[in-house]
């Protein structure tokens, strides 16, 4: 028999129970939908994640001391300004270089209060991350080498304070200590569970100076290029273990960081899809149930068939192809609605999710193995019936 | 002298039922030449259904020899019963077996289906085997809207159109009044003039007194030949 005609055959068979073909593919259609629909969610939180992360700025470089292992205890930093010379003159160019010393601070303007994260940096954050200002001016060199007490506010601080007056030039108090505003940032919003917008910029020796300490407790490094990083990264740890041989230092990049967090998340999805997974094996089994019955219903057929000539293998493939319809084209309506979910979920919520073609082709390879694997007994057992037990069973 | 079309030599069918032997043929030789025009007649039980679907091919003997087309049945895989079922046998059935949502000519089409023959080929050859059994105005009808007598006459272009070298008939007429039964007839032996063997199974002393050779069944033995 062609295969064509097989085709043809399995298409009517399923025209003729239309309403019991439809139920049939239910089963398939939710499950590939919800695969489609939560392999979206999943892939589109994980690039939102990334546009996060790669927002930092680009070709960056973390270094702390300690080493970056899971149980490891924070060590307390032996990092001082000190050192930020040595590795500018490992760089070579200071706009590269940035530091960081945090602590979260009380924030005061007139009787408003709000708590902040202060951030005790150089006047080269604006260079080596990505922070735009909304207003004002951000910190300058003189600013930093003289401990000048300014500060430059996050979008969400800025409201809190001086909720729709402009803050440029007015007095705030941090951690007790006044300080004047001088700029302010552009709304961030969150970035890994982080509130960005309630951080406030001011010189790190005016931090070090509130806070009684000369430590800082982070450098970033922007690398010239992607190739440079690695040669950079070891330079700069040498250079650091020079001068602290009882301390290590670890350096991360941001492509080490993106890759942790691409694999949690690619764990996480995964084990979304093998969920929805099963539903589609539910799928499945309905389908055996339904090609088992219509094997039954047609037995005379199936006699009429082998008495006019055909093979058990001719009935066995008009059965199976009958089911790997049902199962596929209950696979493109279940891609055709889990596409269309996902992208009501990234219009209409703060979800995103982003379609694939790999998870399409992986639902309707699925569906099509269902398909095959659930129409094999019905259909082995429609082209192993004895002829003439078939003509006779009314 | 040609190869005989069936040659069944001590042929016996021994059914199992739950456990229990039911010796359905005990032994039966008979040989089918072609051309040939045969009545197969007994009481209700006799053997004859059983020895037609062996003659056919739709069944194995479970003892003696049988050969279709000089082929022994007993030696041939399912997939070459299959073949021979479609190309040397036609079979026309009592309660005439049409595919209920198909048409006059693709039912009479669907022995070609597993010759690998395309559609339109079919349908060409389907149309002239239903001109030739009077049906060339029911060829887009289906059975529902068909008399019993054009039905079986379907069911006779269906076994028809391989061009098969025997006929066989079980009981074609049972299910037909006695005029529509006596015009179904007068087709077969027009075929039969043609040079098609004819096998038929009847209850009518009437119908088998016109073939050329009557045979007589009694449980499951051949118990007279006329
Ligand atoms: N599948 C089967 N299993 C067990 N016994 C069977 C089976 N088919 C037929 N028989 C038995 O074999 C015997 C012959 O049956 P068969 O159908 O050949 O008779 P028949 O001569 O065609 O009768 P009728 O004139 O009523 O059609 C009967 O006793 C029947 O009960
Ligand atoms: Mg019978």
């Amino acid at each position: 028999m062609r295969l064509a005609e097989a085709w043809r055959v399995a298409l009517d068979a399923l025209r003729a129970n239309r309403l019991r073909s439809l139920l049939t593919m239910l089963g398939v259609v939710i499950g590939v939908a919800a695969v489609v629909a939560l392999v979206a969610i999943g892939t589109g939180t994980k690039e939102q994640i990334e546009r996060q992360v790669e927002g930092l700025g680009s070709n960056l470089l973390l270094v702390v001391p300690g080493r970056i292992e899971a149980g490891s205890a924070p060590t307390s930093s032996p990092l001082t300004l000190d050192d930020i010379d040595a590795i500018n003159r490992v760089v070579g160019d200071r706009t590269r270089v940035a530091v960081t010393i945090a602590s979260g601070e009380t924030v005061r303007a007139g009787s408003r209060t709000g708590f902040s994260s202060m951030q005790g940096v150089l006047e080269t954050t604006p260079t080596v991350f990505v922070r735009r200002l909304d207003r004002g001016s951000y910190l300058t060199r003189t600013d930093v080498s003289t401990g000048r007490r300014v500060a430059v506010l996050g979008a969400g601080t800025a409201r809190d304070l001086f909720a729709d007056r402009d803050p440029i030039g007015r007095q705030i108090t941090i951690g007790g200590v006044r300080f004047r505003v001088i700029g302010v940032f552009e709304p961030l919003g969150q970035s890994l569970g982080v509130d960005r917008d309630s951080e406030v910029h001011v010189p790190v020796t005016a931090a070090q100076r509130l806070l009684g300490t000369e430590r800082i407790d982070g450098i970033a490094i922007r690398a010239p290029d992607r190739e440079r990083i690695g040669e950079l990264s070891d330079a700069v740890v040498a250079a650091l273990a020079e001068r602290h041989p009882d301390t290590d230092f670890s350096a991360v990049t941001q492509e080490q960081i993106l890759g942790v967090l691409g694999d949690i998340l690619g764990v996480l999805t995964g084990v979304l899809a093998a969920i929805a997974g099963i539903s589609l094996l539910v799928g499945g089994v309905g389908v055996s149930n339904i090609m088992l019955v219509s094997v039954r219903e047609r037995t005379k057929e199936i006699g009429l068939r082998k008495a006019v000539g055909a093979r058990p293998r001719d009935i066995g493939v008009q059965f199976l192809l009958e089911a790997v319809l049902l199962t596929t084209t209950g696979g493109v309506l279940g891609m055709l609605l889990g596409g269309s979910a996902a992208l009501l979920v990234d219009r209409l919520s703060p979800v995103p999710a982003a379609l694939t073609w790999w998870s399409m082709a992986l639902a309707f390879g699925v569906s099509a193995a269902v398909g095959i694997v659930f129409g094999v007994v019905p259909a082995q057992r429609a082209g192993r019936l004895d002829p003439v037990v078939a003509l006779r069973t009314e | 002298m040609n190869t005989p079309a069936i040659v069944a030599e001590d042929v016996s069918r021994t059914y199992q039922l739950d456990g229990l032997s039911v010796p359905a043929l005990r032994g039966v030789s008979l040989t089918v030449e072609p051309g040939d025009y045969v009545a197969i007649v007994g009481t209700s039980g006799s053997g004859k259904s059983t020895l037609m679907h062996l003659l056919g091919g739709l069944d194995r003997p479970t003892g003696g020899t049988l050969l279709i087309g000089g082929r022994d049945v007993a030696r041939l895989t399912p997939n070459e019963l299959a073949e021979l079922r479609n190309t040397t046998i036609g079979f026309v059935f009592q309660s005439f077996h049409l595919l209920a949502r198909t048409t006059a000519q693709d039912n009479v089409g669907l022995p070609l289906v597993y010759r690998g023959i395309g559609r339109r080929e079919r349908r060409e050859r389907a149309a002239a085997m239903l001109d030739r059994v009077g049906l060339a105005h029911r060829i887009t009808h289906r059975p529902n809207q068909m008399s019993g007598g054009e039905q079986q006459r379907v069911a006779i272009a269906r076994a028809l159109v391989t061009g098969p070298s025997v006929l066989l008939a079980d009981e074609p007429t049972g299910n037909l009044d006695s005029a529509t039964g006596q015009s179904v007839l007068a087709l077969l032996e027009s075929l039969n003039d043609d040079g098609v063997a004819v096998v038929l199974v009847t209850h009518d002393r009437e119908v088998a007194a016109r073939a050329r050779r009557q045979i007589v069944m009694r449980d499951g033995l051949i118990s007279a030949t006329r």
